[in-house]
């Protein structure tokens, strides 16, 4: 604890970036599993537009999200040049559907803005703030509630 | 050379216990579940010392001890018996059929290698 | 976890067997047979558990216990005759014994007040106080037993020998004063019989204290009379030590009886007075009129005797030289704080010392040799380890369908080699999985020996005499259903004992013997597991379960309902003929409940009935949760899978067959019956507008209380056991699956969850009379 470098390693975070459309998101790399190409999901029954259906992952049955579409962004239309981010949600692990992997990208605490407060209130729930990197705008998502709740949802 | 002690007891718990104490103190344990079993072991493994329970199924205590003593092979090794009965009758018995001393339960693993050393060669 | 942890944690483990072979056996005796040997067993258990308990400190624990095993002691000593009363009373002793296990486990406390009154009961049986927990204590605390007042670890080695006597009157600066003590001390052959040795015992008083010992030989015999197993040295001890009387006699504690002992305090001989006079008096006690030597200095003396015997039979005389080396080793050993190597010995040594001695070194030869494993060993494996192999082998089957099905799509002969070895690669998965399931496979026992206990609490609560009959408890089925068997076999018996036994005074009335039966067994049949609860009660009433049915509007007046329909109303939803809500079976759970949490796991339960005789309640599962027998349907081109043990049938729709009836409701005529069509794309989402029923296949398929209806899927793939993957892992619930699983092809197909499909058309207002009559 009295070397100083550890201090700074606390403030210092490893995250990735995807593009969406036009616009950049990242995550905090610490949650991200592996990276996948695309593949068929089967869909699931009276589920949320969001949820592209289920995937095998050697041998575990894995949801699939369309970050787009959660995020209220146009619906994705998949290919095989799309890309499922692996990522662990509390005990969970899930698949997020994004355009494309961009970046991993060092960064500090300070460098973290708020999100302004433009954003519709979808995006306010997933977007923790904004990094501005090489003069690119990269937003931060937070990935607690990217799966559905499920008591709402079946209220 | 560490010592052999052969523990019979059908209890897995008083088993476990009684290597846990055994081992600690540097003896090699053998072990078997009841004095059928004991008899079996015994051949395979003389010990340097016998600590069986009383109460158990297929051959007890008592007929342990009195088959191991009509092996002349074992006529000698230290046999302590280990029980809760602390009763007079039960230790007199325990006597006759031959064993050297006895460990009143619960034990403490410091009594119980005190009692092991202070009957064993 | 810290080994003591653990053993405590073997200890309750241990402490569940011993209490279930306690209950098994009194049960047995119950039932009027038992012999010494089930006795004796019962007496184990309760004594291994008490302990145990002692060892961990378990007061509460072990007071019962000790109450308890002092009553079987007495039982098995013939003294306390075995009677349906004593048995009764053992029988509740062993409930509460349970309960203070498991307080004990969950750092609780049970019952206190019941404890004591049972306690008192037992204690009755046979004149013992039952709350003498301070004299119990005491007597498995071990008092009797006094600690060996020394620490052998932490003793500094005894000092040299020193001039015994000059020292004396000088007490030590530190520690309670020094006392010196003469012991007489004779041996008898007993003492070596029974594996003692003077020399140990000379062993063990020198760590008291300083030590002078003499030996006389005065009492051998002539060699032609001398018994070689006889004892006929006495022993003189000069003992300077702080140690109490109590701690020398202590030595000598196992080989009481078989020596003579004489314990002389040298203070109390010579009134403490002056030492010099303490040691003349001791002197003149231990020399004797014939030969005398300082065992110290016995080597030289030693040859001399010897001779007398020269290379003969003649034990004792070896015996002297052997025991007086041993204790100079003895001594030697403990100076250097090091074991003891085996004493030298001649051939015409001791035999049995020596036969000892060897055998040590053989020991220790064949270390590592292990001993005979007692037949039907067992280990004790983790679970999760048991899990994890089985959910690698569900893995492996699903892998191995993949690589088949590329296969196949490669265009391969099936007389290739590639095929062929395919082939056999699918024999071995098959196997592999059924051996792995079996590892996780359990015998029924340990729900069924849940139920005597409920059984009599139930029978207590609601006044009746009830006697609980099980068989097949050595049935094994997958722990996953095991764990689920508990919940719908309590209630069933539950059920039973309420509604389906008559009164005491009704079945006296009616003829039959007072004590009603309730008869819990399980087998296997083709595959599945079944569990049979049934009971020699009055049988169902059809007349009031219909009256009951029609005025709660299940099903209407002019229902011309089977005996069989009506016998399975009790499972609808809803339904209770109890009059009042009972204790037992109320708490809001009725037979509907049972019965879904049956289907739940892919299970069916019916009941026959008989009136006056009976009623048995059939309960059939899957021997395992972790794969399941489905056919293989195409939706809307996705791939599901519909559990097997839901569908009855599967039909093509003719045209004349299907009506619309409402709005938007479709019904097909199955023989006589009309069932709903339920299209499954519609229902799951897939699609819109249904599919032409002509154009697809129906499965029959029944549901929750017996429900009937009819899906509409667009063709069937085939038949095809799958292993079932939770969709809730990593996501959660989903209206009309029951889980999914991975296909050959890598992709994922749903499970239907053909209740939730069903209950969502059948439930539907307003009710038709004609599904309602059909649901039988």
């Amino acid at each position: 604890m009295t070397d100083p470098s550890t201090n700074q390693m606390a403030d210092r975070s490893e995250l990735i970036s995807f593009r969406i459309g036009a616009q950049e998101f990242c995550v905090d790399i610490m949650s991200v599993r592996e990276i996948r190409g695309w593949a068929p999901a089967t869909p699931l029954p009276q589920s949320p537009g969001f949820i592209r259906g289920v995937i095998n992952l050697r041998g575990a049955v894995l949801p699939i999200v369309d970050l787009a579409a959660r995020l209220g962004l146009p619906v994705t239309e998949p290919t095989a040049r799309h890309v499922i981010i692996v990522a662990r949600i509390g005990t969970q692990v899930v698949g997020l559907l994004v355009d494309a992997v961009c970046d991993i990208l060092t960064v500090t605490k300070d460098t973290l803005q708020p999100t302004p407060d433009v954003a519709c209130d979808m995006t306010k729930a997933f977007v923790k703030g904004l990094l501005a990197i090489d003069g690119r705008m990269i937003s931060l998502i937070s990935l607690n509630d990217v799966l559905p709740d499920a008591e709402l949802e079946a209220a | 050379m560490s010592k052999t002690v052969l523990t019979v007891d059908d209890s897995r718990t008083m088993r476990d216990m009684l290597m846990l104490a055994l081992s600690d103190a540097g003896f090699r344990v053998v072990q078997a579940v009841d004095g059928v079993h004991g008899l079996e072991v015994l051949g395979g493994e003389p010990p340097d010392v016998i600590v069986t329970d009383i109460n158990m199924p297929r051959l007890d205590g008592f007929g342990f001890i009195e088959a191991v003593r009509k092996d002349n092979r074992f006529r000698a090794v230290p046999i302590l018996v280990l029980t809760t009965e602390s009763d007079q009758a039960k230790k007199d018995r325990a006597r006759q059929a031959g064993a050297t001393g006895w460990i009143v339960k619960p034990f403490d693993a410091t009594k119980l290698v005190a009692v092991i050393r202070r009957v064993a060669a | 976890m810290d080994p003591l942890a653990a053993i405590k944690v073997t200890f309750f483990q241990e402490c569940e067997e011993q209490l279930a072979e306690l209950e098994s056996g009194l049960l047995v005796m119950q039932d009027g047979a038992h012999d010494d040997e089930m006795i004796n067993a019962l007496f184990r258990a309760v004594h291994s558990i008490k302990g145990g308990a002692g060892t961990f400190g378990l007061e509460a624990l072990v007071r019962f216990a000790h109450v308890f095993e002092t009553v079987l002691d007495e039982m098995r000593s013939g003294k306390l005759p075995v009677d349906a009363n004593v048995v009764a009373i053992m029988l509740r002793a062993a409930d509460m014994l349970a309960d203070h296990v498991r307080a004990a486990r969950d750092d609780g406390s049970a019952d206190e007040e019941r404890s004591r009154a049972i306690a008192g009961e037992l204690a009755n049986l046979c004149g013992i106080s039952a709350d003498g927990p301070e004299e119990t204590v005491e007597e498995i605390e071990g008092l009797d037993f006094v600690p060996v007042a020394f620490a052998f670890d932490d003793a500094p080695p005894p000092a040299p020998l020193p001039e015994p006597v000059m020292d004396l009157p000088e007490p030590e600066p530190e520690g309670p004063p020094r006392e010196t003590w003469t012991i007489i001390f004779k041996p008898r052959a007993a003492l070596y019989a029974s594996g003692n040795e003077t020399a140990f015992l000379l062993r063990e008083l020198q760590r008291l204290g300083d030590m002078d010992v003499t030996v006389q030989a005065s009492g051998l015999p002539l060699l032609q009379d001398m018994d070689p197993e006889e004892g006929y040295l006495v022993w003189t001890v000069t003992l300077q030590t702080a140690a109490e009387e109590t701690a020398i006699r202590e030595v000598f504690e196992f080989v009481d009886g078989d020596c003579d002992i004489e314990v002389k305090s040298a203070r109390a001989d010579a009134s403490a007075a002056l030492d010099v006079h303490a040691l003349i008096a001791m002197a003149t006690a231990a020399s004797g009129p014939a030969a005398e030597a300082p065992a110290m200095a016995m080597p030289a003396p030693a040859p001399a005797i010897a001779p007398a015997a020269p290379e003969a039979d003649n034990s004792d005389l070896m015996e002297i030289i052997k025991f007086i080396d041993d204790a100079k080793a003895a001594v030697a050993a403990d100076e250097k704080g090091e074991p003891l190597a085996p004493p030298p010995s001649s051939d015409a040594g001791i035999p049995a010392a020596k036969a000892q001695a060897a055998a040590g070194g053989a020991a220790a030869a064949q270390a590592g040799s292990g001993g005979q494993p007692p037949a039907g060993q067992t280990i004790r494996v983790d679970l999760e380890r048991v899990d994890r192999l089985i959910d690698l082998v569900g893995e492996l089957v699903i892998n191995q369908a993949m690589l088949a099905q590329r296969v196949a799509e490669c265009g391969l002969a099936r007389s290739s080699s590639v095929a062929i070895g395919l082939d056999d690669l699918e024999h071995l998965t098959r196997e592999i999985q059924d051996s792995v399931m079996a590892i996780r496979a359990q015998p029924v026992k340990s729900v069924f020996q849940r139920m005597p206990r409920l059984v009599r609490e139930v029978a207590a609560m609601v006044g009746k005499q009830v006697r609980l009959v099980t068989e097949g408890e050595g049935t094994e089925v997958d722990k996953t259903v095991i764990e689920r068997l508990t919940d719908p076999i309590t209630h069933m018996i539950r059920n039973a004992i309420d509604h389906g036994l008559e009164k005491t005074e009704d079945r006296i009335a009616r003829g039959k013997p007072a004590e009603g039966t309730v008869r819990l067994a399980a087998l296997h049949r083709s595959g599945r597991i079944v569990i049979e609860v049934s009971d020699d009660g009055a049988g169902i009433n059809r007349e009031r379960v219909k009256n009951s049915a029609i005025s709660k509007g299940l099903i209407p007046a002019s229902a011309d309902l089977s005996d069989e329909e009506i016998d399975n109303l009790i499972f609808m939803p809803g339904f209770s003929t109890a009059a009042t809500v009972s204790d037992i079976s109320g708490r809001g759970v009725g037979m509907d409940v049972v019965k879904r949490s049956i289907q739940a796991l892919g299970g069916r339960i019916t009941i026959a009935s008989e009136p006056g005789k009976g009623s048995t309640f059939t309960l059939s599962l899957p021997l395992t949760l972790a794969v399941l027998d489905g056919m293989v349907v195409s939706v809307c081109g996705q791939t599901l899978v519909a559990p097997l043990t839901g569908v009855v049938e599967t039909l093509q729709p003719k045209a004349g067959d299907v009506r619309s009836l409402g709005p938007n409701g479709t019904v097909i005529q199955i023989r006589e019956t009309y069932l709903p069509l339920i299209d499954v794309g519609v229902q799951l989402g897939y699609r819109d507008a249904p599919l032409l029923p002509t154009s697809g296949v129906a499965l029959l398929v029944e549901g929750e209380g017996g429900a009937r209806a009819a899906l509409l899927v667009d063709t069937i793939q085939g038949q095809r056991q799958v292993v079932i993957k939770s969709l809730e892992a990593n996501y959660r619930k989903v209206p009309g699956i029951a889980g999914a699983t991975i296909l050959g092809d890598g992709r994922v197909a749903l499970i239907l969850d053909v209740d939730s499909v069903l209950s969502a058309k059948v439930t539907e207002p307003p009710r038709n009379p004609t599904v309602l009559a059909a649901a039988g």
